[in-house]
């Protein structure tokens, strides 16, 4: 039968075990994943199993170091989602936090628009870190991913995204996470997607302060629109928005982008 | 006529507009949909609701 091992098919006999497989070829790993998910379980192979033997501490060449970074995912997952392209309009505290969630997942290709700089009040709830500030965050957040996940394709634009400007730039990308700060923009870009273009929208509404983490959820408004959030907590002096929550909104975001390649519309 | 899922009485035909300004929506926050189609900003005076239309209306408050 024929498995994947760190990327690469290999024939091995019938009724061979994992166990087999690491003692005559990765005697010195410590991590072993199979389909996906993490084991120290002896389990019996499958034909077109996905194994992944990592040695703790050792560098990964560049061939082995793209297999143990997809790893984790599911493998169909990986295959659909590595030929993606996404794009988050906003790098603030959702922005930021949803695109390295994204790159995280190995999409294929990002785009990061925002006009800003990182200032250092962006720090208690953007991903940015005390290196970044004064940079534009598009720069910020591009050399982040690079560090992260290499293998993702990242494009950029420094601009202020209006309603003139919108279809050039999100052309061609299947889902627009919606990530800005002010109602209004909020409105024109969703009004704008949905009018000019055909993708797919996620966009966000209420999360500032400490309210119940429990109130922010994702509900499918139109026929290509998802919300995320309380719809009720807008950011205002008394209520800020604080990491915690507006993590929790960033991550229904990049759920249900990730729901949405894989062609599941529900919530 | 429904809005947002619940059925509601529409009084008398009025524009998209009004009704938004009766009900206390910014219209510079939200969004419209009227029978499946998404209505731009544009035509909120000159579209007509009807007892029989349909309407979702998205609003978005402020942080991110």
């Amino acid at each position: 039968m024929i498995l994947v091992i760190n990327g690469k098919p290999i024939e091995v006999a019938q009724g061979s075990s994992l166990k087999d497989i690491q003692k005559e070829f990765f005697r010195t790993s410590d991590v072993v994943i199979i389909n996906g998910f993490q084991t120290n379980e002896n389990i019996v192979l499958q034909d077109q199993d996905v194994l992944t033997f990592i040695e703790k501490g050792k560098m990964p060449n560049k061939e082995e170091f793209e297999s143990f970074m997809s790893a984790r995912h599911t493998p169909e997952v990986y295959e659909k989602v590595k030929k993606a392209k996404v794009a988050v309009a906003g790098l603030g505290g959702l922005g930021s936090n949803i695109a390295i969630m994204l790159a995280r997942t190995g999409l294929g290709e990002l785009l990061l628009v925002d006009f800003d700089q990182v200032e250092p009040s962006n720090l208690n709830r953007q991903c940015y870190t005390v290196k970044h500030l004064g940079l534009d965050k598009t720069e910020a957040l591009k050399m982040q991913i690079e560090e992260i996940n290499p293998f993702i394709t990242v494009k950029i634009k420094t601009v202020k995204v209006s309603y003139d400007n919108l279809t050039e730039l999100f052309s061609g990308y299947e889902v627009v996470c919606e990530a800005f700060d002010n109602p209004k923009s909020k409105a024109m870009l969703v009004n704008g997607l949905l009018q000019e273009l055909d993708c797919k929208v996620v966009a966000s509404s209420g999360m500032a302060g400490y309210f119940s983490s429990n109130s922010i959820r994702t509900e499918k408004k139109f026929n290509r629109l998802y919300v995320c959030g309380d719809g009720e907590h807008e950011a205002k002096q008394g209520s800020g928005l604080m990491a915690p929550r507006v993590s929790i909104c960033a991550g229904h975001q990049a759920n249900m982008v990730l729901r949405l390649l894989l062609d599941i519309e529900s919530v | 006529m429904k809005v947002n899922s619940q059925q509601i009485k529409l009084e008398k035909e009025c524009s998209i507009r009004d009704f938004l300004e009766k009900q206390n929506y910014n219209i510079q926050h939200i969004a419209v949909e009227l029978n499946g189609e998404i209505v731009s900003k544009k035509k909120f005076e000159a579209i007509t609701l009807k007892d029989d239309d349909e309407v979702e209306i998205v609003s978005f408050v402020g942080g991110g």
